[in-house]
């Protein structure tokens, strides 16, 4: 080694610092314009959820007192609290009924333009224009299409329902099944994002594959069930993680169709109250990090295989 | 092709950053716009934050605003109110204020055990001194200070007195299912409820679940009386009592007779304008909702289309709330804000403000004159009934304490359980009466 150095002398060091010099060229203006975004990243969301996660252990139930460390004491006792489970049970309706329907609707909806639609682009702008609005926007307009009245008090669906002779229902203030209605406005708006999704993937499929499948005798629906569905999984991992991690953190329309009511409680609805109402800031931090967790069940997973993926490409 | 419709969607993409780009610095525009001490000869701004954005309450702030700027040339008047009913958003924008040490120079609160919050937390300087300048303690009435004064010191100036006791309710209903006028106590009203039904009206109208808070502080001042009722914000209140187990019993009976839930109170207040529905408990904020003409109400005929009357077993009592103006610590313009302050504990401050806000003033020596139909009635009641504090509306219990009754009510509305509600009553009480 040291005679390998010695011998051919300055020029090689010439190049050794010339190769250096390129190599930071390379890298450190692409690190300078990150830079910031890495910063920034750090501080507003691992440093903040870093400053969530040791409020929630500390005793701080109301604004002025210091906070003592309590350990998981909060995480514990928020189970003793009625409305939590409440909240949980309506958070774990809402992503299920939201989640597949969402999923179901987007699908069949790709399916139908990936079967050559007349006018599909226009379609295609319709189904995704609900993305565009806010769920408060939705949430609004939907309290009316849902409100409960009934017989001649109906209006919005029910109204309709009963033109139709179908049965009218209390939608979300119905005590068991309310949340699975609140989903149905999430699942107009979401939708047609999800058929974007699965349309690009089914355009992802190529043309060879079905052809050969086709030759080999296949009917139309093995083609789908065979083929293509199985080169779908990863779009619908990526829509499932999209779709649960909005689900999970819902809020605003939530506040927009209903309020603050128990009837349509959720874990970040809760934390508001928390927070806001009953000036505990302990406890709306321990409602916080339970959203933080919940979701990170579903985004870390799909972080690992994604680097494994990008990893064996 | 594939490649030109990725194009487009690459150029509508772009669109939407531009887009979102030129809203969020109109958002920063606007918070440049925001009040900025006025450097050299600039008139001094005047912060004033309220939840006031509706109409007549709107209408009744500017007509302080202008007495306040025929009064004071030197100042401007900045009004930094939140839309939003009964102050929801509005106060949490005001906390986040309060914590980052830029309050406004004077803000909107409930008077009474709301504030206590505030005085804990040390934002709020005491008024003692405000009150002997302007002679208040003589001009308010004696029970309205004790009840506002937290250890001998007041830290707001009542601008207005609400009532919450009210039940409104449909002449033409009641005398089609035969009931001769509005009930006087608890079992007459179940009775007259029972009567309703029977005609296949709703018997009682509800909103969401504050409304359902704001029936059980009427039924429990029904049942309990007076006494016993402001005893129970008092420490160490027994709410295990059994005069309590019985009024929330009641409580338990007069909801079983609520019609659907509605949206809010204005939809539900609406059901009994509309013959749909008998009777309905709110406060008297009703009455302009049911009196003023379209846009801002409905326009129906008091006494006719609606009428109004103590809830039962209350008559005699005052179920009180009151807006009131605050000095917080550190505000910027601090003789602005005092000299908000005197106007709106003036007698022509109050007097400009409340015919339009539908209330009546808080101070004795109001011009009657100005104040016609239910507002006459509630002036006469308030110079001579006993009072007591409101929960739902901030001047029984303080903020965390009511955030925990509407959890135990909203849990109720979906168990029916008394004993579970009387717990968690009693629990909030223990946790939060000081």
């Amino acid at each position: 080694m040291t005679g390998a150095r010695q011998a051919p002398g300055r020029a090689c060091r010439a190049r050794l610092e010339e190769m250096l010099v390129r190599r930071v060229r390379t890298w450190l203006p692409g690190l300078l314009l990150v830079a910031p975004s890495i910063v920034a990243i750090g501080v507003f969301v691992y440093g903040m959820l870093g400053w969530n996660f040791r409020l929630a252990m500390t005793d701080k139930h109301d604004e002025v007192s210091e906070g003592r460390f309590v350990g998981l004491e909060n995480f514990i006792g928020l189970w003793d609290q009625p409305r939590w489970h409440i909240s949980v049970n309506h958070a774990i309706m809402f992503t299920i009924v939201f989640v597949l329907g969402a999923l179901v609707l987007g699908w069949f909806l790709a399916f139908l333009m990936e079967k050559g639609i007349r006018g599909e682009g226009t379609f295609r702008a319709i189904y995704l224009f609900p993305m565009a609005i806010s769920f408060v926007a939705t949430g609004i307009v939907w309290r009316w299409l849902m409100n409960s009245g009934m017989e001649e008090r109906a209006v919005g669906f029910n109204r309709l329902f009963d033109a139709i002779g179908l049965p009218q229902w209390q939608w979300f203030r119905d005590p068991d099944w309310g949340m699975a209605a609140m989903a149905l406005p999430a699942i107009w708006q979401m939708s047609g994002y999800v058929m974007a999704l699965f349309l690009a993937g089914f355009r992802g499929v190529p043309e060879e594959l079905r052809e050969a499948a086709r030759v080999d005798g296949c009917t139309e629906w093995g083609v789908y069930r065979h083929v293509v569905l199985p080169l779908l999984r990863p779009v619908t991992l990526s829509a499932l993680i999209i779709l649960g991690h909005i689900s999970l953190k819902v809020f605003d329309l939530i506040v927009a169709v209903s309020g603050k009511q128990i009837i349509t409680d959720v874990p970040a609805v809760f934390m508001w109250v928390a927070v806001f109402d009953s000036h505990d800031p302990a406890k709306g931090a321990t409602i916080a990090s339970y959203i933080v967790l919940s979701v990170a069940v579903f985004v870390i997973p799909y972080l690992i295989w994604s680097v494994r993926k990008e990893r064996r490409s | 092709m594939r490649l030109k419709v990725r194009s487009r969607w690459t150029a509508v993409a772009a669109a939407v950053m531009a887009g979102v780009l030129g809203l969020s610095a109109c958002g920063g525009g606007d918070r440049a716009a925001q009040p900025t001490q006025g450097g050299g000869d600039a008139k001094k701004q005047v912060e004033v934050f309220s939840w006031w954005t509706g109409p007549g309450e709107a209408d009744g702030l500017q007509a302080m605003r202008k007495i306040f700027e025929e009064r004071n040339p030197s100042y401007t008047f900045f009004d930094a109110a939140v839309a939003g009913g009964s102050g929801d958003k509005a106060k949490a924008l005001l906390q986040s204020k309060l914590q980052a040490g830029t309050p406004p120079d004077t803000f909107q609160g409930h008077a009474g055990a709301e504030l206590q919050g505030y005085i804990k937390a040390g934002d709020l300087e005491e008024l003692n001194s405000l009150y002997d300048e302007l002679k208040l303690r003589e001009v308010l009435p004696a029970q309205l200070i004790e009840q506002i004064s937290v250890e001998g010191k007041i830290y707001s100036v009542p601008v207005n007195i609400h009532r919450s006791n009210v039940l409104w309710f449909n002449p033409a209903v009641l005398k089609e299912a035969g009931v001769a006028g509005a009930p006087k106590t608890l079992e007459e009203f179940v009775a007259a409820l029972e009567k309703v039904k029977a005609k296949g009206r709703i018997p009682l109208s509800v909103g969401s679940e504050w409304t359902v808070t704001h029936l059980l502080e009427s039924v429990l001042l029904g049942s309990l009386g007076t006494d016993a009722y402001n005893a129970l914000f008092k420490p160490g209140a027994d709410w295990n009592s059994p005069q309590v187990t019985r009024a929330l019993e009641q409580f338990k009976t007069i909801l079983s007779y609520a019609g659907d839930p509605q949206d809010d109170w204005q939809p539900a207040a609406k059901q009994v304008a509309d013959g749909e529905a008998a009777f309905n408990v709110m406060g008297d904020w009703a009455y302009g909702y049911f009196h003023n003409p379209p846009e801002g109400g409905l326009g129906k005929q008091s006494k006719t289309d609606f009428d109004w009357a103590p809830a039962p077993g209350t008559e005699g009592t005052y179920l009180w709330l009151s807006d009131s103006f605050t000095l917080p610590k550190g505000a910027k313009n601090r003789d602005g804000a005092l000299a908000w302050l005197k106007v709106a504990a003036s007698k022509e401050g109050q007097d400009a403000f409340n015919p339009k806000k539908g209330s009546i003033p808080a101070r004795k020596d109001a011009d009657r004159s100005l104040y016609t139909d239910y507002l006459a009635d509630a002036l006469k009641d308030w110079s001579g009934d006993k009072l007591a504090g409101s929960i739902q509306h901030g001047v029984a219990v303080n903020q965390p304490w009511l955030a925990a009754i509407n959890e135990a009510v909203g849990l109720f509305i979906g168990t029916k359980d008394v004993p579970a509600l009387q717990k968690a009553l009693a629990d909030a009480a223990q946790a939060h009466a000081q």
